[in-house]
C-alpha cells in the first residue's frame, strides 16, 4: 500500500466499509476501485448522510425522493431510495382499502412499523456495508414518534439527517399527483379513476388525524431540515450542516414541475468527423449543413413555445445553431471533452502513438483522464451548471458534442457511470426528453441527414488478451476536485493505482489485481 | 453600445433591474450583509451598488445627537428620514437606468410596511425587480458584538466611548422596535420575493424566488458565515519556466522555487492554524509546493492557471514577435481578453466562482495557485474592479494573509526572503500606444459570453463584440497598430497592505529581471 499515501482511502466513507477495507489491506488496486464507485463523493460527506421524507400522501415525496438521489449519483455521491410503500406491498401482498391506514388499526399499525424497521435495516447495510452515501428513506414520516424513532437510529449508526418535508395546502396540485402516478399504483391494480381518487383522497385524511408537521420554533428546532412549501413557493431552511446538505437545498430550490421538453442533438457532421478526427475545431461538412436546415425545419415544426437554444463555443455547434436563425446562447463549458494530447488524432494515430493510454481508456471510460485533458468524471463535474439551469429552464435545445451529449443524457435517464461513455448519441438525431411522472419520456428524431458514425463501443474483454478474472484497472487517478465539506475532519489526499501525485503526468502505471469483490467488479462485460 | 466594459454579461443575468431592500432593527448584519453580496454580484459580473440611507441622513442631519433622533413620535425627524429615503431612491433609479447599473441594495432598516409599500410602488413604477433580505436576530451577544465591532466607530458617534455608545445605540433600537413590523409569510407579504435570515444563518424562510439572480443571491447568504477565521493566498515556488520567462506549461520548481516551499512550510507551522486546509490547482509547480508542507491538502483543477491557449509556454517577447495583434489587444483590455484558444480573466473568474462560494463556507485555508488565479480571488476579497484586477501584485514568494474585519478584509504581506524572478508585466502607458487617449479602440473579440442564464423567457439578442462576427472570431483579427514597445509604466495597482508582521523588506528588491 506504500505508494497508496499514508492511510489512502481513510475517510473515503471506508470506515463504512470495513469488509472492503480488509480486502483492500494486500489489494493495491483498491483505492482505484472504490474510486470507482465512491468517485468523489467521498469528499463530500464525511458521514453518511440519511435524508428523511415528511409529508402527507400524494405531496410528491416520490418525486422529489427519486429525482434528488439521480441527481446525487449523477454528480458521484452514491445514493439509493427505499420506498416504503414497496416494503409494506411486500409484506401486505394485496392492498384492499383505506381502512388499512387508519391509526386506530391496531394490526395494521403494527405491520407498517415492522416494515420501516426492516427499510431502516437495509438503509443502515446500504449506508455501512454498500459504500452508500445518502440513503433517502421516502415514507410519510408523519408523527414525532417515528421521526424520533429514526433520529435514533441514525445516532446509533453515526449517520447525519436531513429531513425534506413537503407541505401543501394547494386541492388541485394533490388531485394532479394522484391522477399522475397515484392511479398507477400496484395498489390500485384496477386503475378506476374515480376509485382511486375517492380512496386515495381518505388515505391521505387516515394521516392528517395524526400529522405533526415539522416546528421550527420549539420541538424540531434543532434539527437540519428544508420544509418545502407548495412545490417551490417557499422553504424554510433549518440548520444546514454541511456541503452536501447546502448542495440538496439549492437543487430543491431550482427545480420545477411545469410541463416542459428539452430536446438534446450534437451539431451537424464536421470536416474532422468525416476523417475520423476527435477534438478540434473545424466546421462543418456539406451534410453537417444539411443537418442544420433539416434541424430549423424541425423546430420549426414543432413550434415550440419561448425555446431557448444553447450551444457550445466550438465551430460546429455554432454554426449548427446559426442555421435556425433564432436567438441562441453559447456556454463554454458545454465544449466537447478535452482530449489533450489526443485531440485532432483519430482513434488509430492515438492507439499507434499512445498504446498504453488507449487501452486504459477502454479499461474504465468513465475515470480516464486524457493526459493534460480531461475524463468523463471531469466533464460532470463541469456541466453541472448546465444541468442546474436545465432544472430551472423552460423548453431548451442543447446543441453539444458527443461526450457532452451522454452526460446530460445520463442525468435524465439515470445512467450509471459504466454505461454513461457508451450511451449511444449519433450525429444528426435529436432526442427529445418529456418529464413524465418519476422519469423521462424519450424519443429519437432522425432527421435522415447521412453523417459518419463516431460510436466506439467498448471491445470485449477477451480482445484484451487478458483473463476476465485479472482484469487491470490502471487508472491515473491522482487527483480529485474536491466538493469538500464543511467538515473540518482532515482526509488524506487519495492518489490512484500505481502513479505518484506528481508523476502522472508521465506513464507509471502498472498492472494490478482485482481485489476479487464481486460488488466491485468494475468492468460489466 | 452593446459589449461595452461599463456592462459586461451582467445583463443577461437578469433582465429588468433588481432592487434588493434590506429589512432589520439596527446592528442585525444589515451593512454587512449588503456590502458583501455587493462585493460577490460585482466580482461575478453583476454592477451593483449599495446605498445606505445613514450615509443620506449624516449628509442631511450633520451632527448626531442622540437615540432621541429616531423617536418613531419625533415629527420632525420622520420627516427628514423620509426624505432622505426619497433622495436615496432618486439615486437608485438614476443607478439603475442611467449607469447601467443591474442592482441597487437599499442599506436601511425599512421596518415598516409603509416605507416598504413605498418602495414597491417606487419599483413597480420603474419597473425594476424588487427582492427583500431581513435579518432577524434575538441573540443578545451577537447584537452587543455588532454594535461593539462596527457601530463605535460610526461616524455618529466620534467621541468612540464604548459604553456611552452601547448605551444610546441600545435606546435606538427600542425606538424602531415600536413599529417594527417584520414580513408576515403567512398573509401581509406572502406575495412578495423574500429571504429571512434568522440568527445569522441558522435558519431561512426563502419566499417566492422570481430568477436565476435571486436564486444565486440565496445561495450565496446560505453559505457565507461570519466566524473569525484566516486565509492565505500564495503562488507555487518559482518554477523552471518562470525562470526562462515563459508563460503557463506545467514545469516543476525551480531550486528557489523548492527553497521557497520549504519556507513557506516553516512559515505554517509557525503560525499555528487550527484545522488548516491546503488547496492546490493540478498544476506540478503548485502540487510541489504544498508537498513539501507535509500535510494534507487538495487538488483543485479549476484552481489551474488562466489558459493561455495558443500562447501556452511562450515568452511575452515571443508572444509580441509571433502575435503583435494579439499583444496590443490584450494590453488594451486585459480583463476581458480572452488568448485565442485559452481564457480570459473574465472566464477565469467564472471558473473561480465555486471556489469562492467554498472559501465562504470554510475556516482557515491556505490557497496554494498561481498568478492569473491569484489576482481573481484576490480582486474578491479586496473589492477590486475588473481593471484593477489583472494588474494586482501576487508576487511569487510572498503570502497575502487575509482576515476578515469589520465591513472588510485586513491584508498582511508576507514575504519569505526566497528570492525569485519577477513576472508581473504593468499595463504599458497609452501614449505609446500612438493613440490619442480620448480615442482609446476597444475592438474585443467578445462574440460571445458564458451565460448565467435568466428563468426569464424574453429573448434577448447575442451579442457580439465590436469589429467582430461570431462565426469568423477564431480565425485572424483585424490588426491593430502595433505598439512601439513599452515605455514607463503608467498605472500601477497595488494591493493595499498592512505592513507585513513578518518580513521587514519589501518584495520588490528579491525581483530580478523577468520578461519585459
Amino acid at each position: 500500500m506504500g505508494q497508496l499515501g499514508t492511510g489512502a482511502g481513510v475517510g473515503l466513507g471506508l470506515v463504512s466499509c470495513p469488509q472492503t477495507l480488509s480486502d483492500a489491506a494486500d489489494a493495491p488496486g483498491w483505492v482505484g476501485f472504490l474510486g470507482f464507485f465512491a468517485a468523489w463523493a467521498s469528499y463530500m460527506t464525511n458521514s453518511p448522510t440519511l435524508i428523511v421524507m415528511i409529508g402527507l400522501p400524494a405531496r410528491g415525496k416520490t418525486y422529489v425522493s427519486k429525482k434528488l438521489t439521480r441527481y446525487l449519483n449523477w454528480i458521484g455521491v452514491p445514493t439509493k431510495v427505499f420506498n416504503l410503500g414497496v416494503y409494506r406491498r411486500e409484506a401486505v401482498k394485496s392492498y384492499k382499502s383505506y381502512d388499512f391506514f387508519r391509526h386506530d388499526n391496531k394490526e395494521a399499525m403494527e405491520i407498517r412499523k415492522r416494515c420501516a424497521l426492516v427499510a431502516l435495516e437495509d438503509v443502515k447495510a446500504y449506508l455501512l456495508e454498500e459504500c452508500g452515501q445518502i440513503a433517502v428513506f421516502d415514507a410519510t414520516n408523519t408523527t414525532r414518534e417515528r421521526r424520533d424513532l429514526i433520529l435514533n437510529f441514525a445516532k446509533e449508526n453515526a449517520f447525519k439527517v436531513f429531513f425534506v418535508e413537503s407541505v401543501c395546502d394547494d386541492p388541485e396540485v394533490i388531485a394532479a399527483n394522484i391522477l399522475e402516478v397515484k392511479v398507477s399504483s400496484p395498489d390500485y391494480p384496477e386503475r378506476n379513476r374515480e376509485n382511486v381518487m375517492d380512496d386515495f383522497l381518505k388515505r391521505i385524511e387516515c394521516y392528517k388525524v395524526t400529522y405533526q408537521p415539522l416546528d421550527p420554533d420549539a420541538y424540531d428546532k434543532d434539527l437540519s431540515f428544508i420544509k418545502v412549501i407548495n412545490v417551490g413557493q417557499r422553504f424554510l431552511v433549518n440548520r444546514v450542516q454541511d456541503y452536501i446538505q447546502s448542495k440538496i437545498v439549492y437543487y430543491l430550490m431550482n427545480i420545477h414541475v411545469q410541463p416542459r421538453t428539452i430536446y438534446l442533438c450534437r451539431h451537424g457532421e464536421s470536416e474532422y468527423n468525416l476523417v475520423g478526427k476527435i477534438g478540434g475545431d473545424t466546421g462543418l461538412s456539406p451534410r453537417g449543413k444539411q443537418f442544420a436546415q433539416a434541424l430549423k425545419k424541425f423546430i420549426e415544426e414543432q413550434e415550440i413555445v419561448d425555446l431557448k437554444v444553447w450551444t457550445s463555443q466550438l465551430k460546429r455547434t455554432i454554426q449548427t445553431a446559426e442555421s435556425l436563425g433564432v436567438t441562441y446562447e453559447q456556454w463554454k463549458i458545454l465544449n466537447e471533452i478535452d482530449a489533450g494530447v489526443c485531440e485532432e488524432m483519430t482513434y488509430a494515430e492515438i492507439e499507434a502513438k499512445y498504446p498504453d493510454e488507449f487501452a486504459l481508456r477502454d479499461q474504465e471510460k468513465y475515470l480516464y483522464r486524457y493526459p493534460g485533458g480531461e475524463s468523463y468524471q471531469d466533464l460532470v463535474q463541469r456541466l453541472e451548471p448546465v444541468i442546474m439551469e436545465l432544472e430551472r429552464q423552460g423548453n431548451v435545445l442543447v446543441i453539444s458534442h458527443q461526450a457532452v451529449m451522454r452526460c446530460l443524457l445520463a442525468y435524465f435517464l439515470d445512467k450509471s457511470a459504466d454505461e454513461l461513455p457508451y450511451l449511444r448519441c449519433p450525429l444528426h438525431t435529436i432526442l427529445k426528453l418529456t418529464p413524465v411522472a418519476y422519469g423521462c419520456k424519450v424519443e429519437t428524431i432522425t432527421l435522415n441527414v447521412e453523417a459518419v458514425n463516431t460510436h466506439r463501443d467498448k471491445p470485449s474483454l477477451n480482445s484484451n488478451n487478458l483473463p476476465a478474472s485479472q482484469t487491470p484497472v490502471r487508472m491515473r487517478r491522482n487527483s480529485f476536485t474536491p466538493r469538500a465539506s464543511a467538515d473540518t475532519v482532515k482526509r488524506p489526499r487519495h492518489y490512484s493505482v500505481g502513479s505518484k501525485p506528481l508523476d502522472t503526468l508521465g506513464r507509471s502505471c502498472k498492472s494490478v489485481k482485482n481485489p476479487q469483490n464481486p460488488k466491485l467488479t468494475p468492468l460489466p462485460c
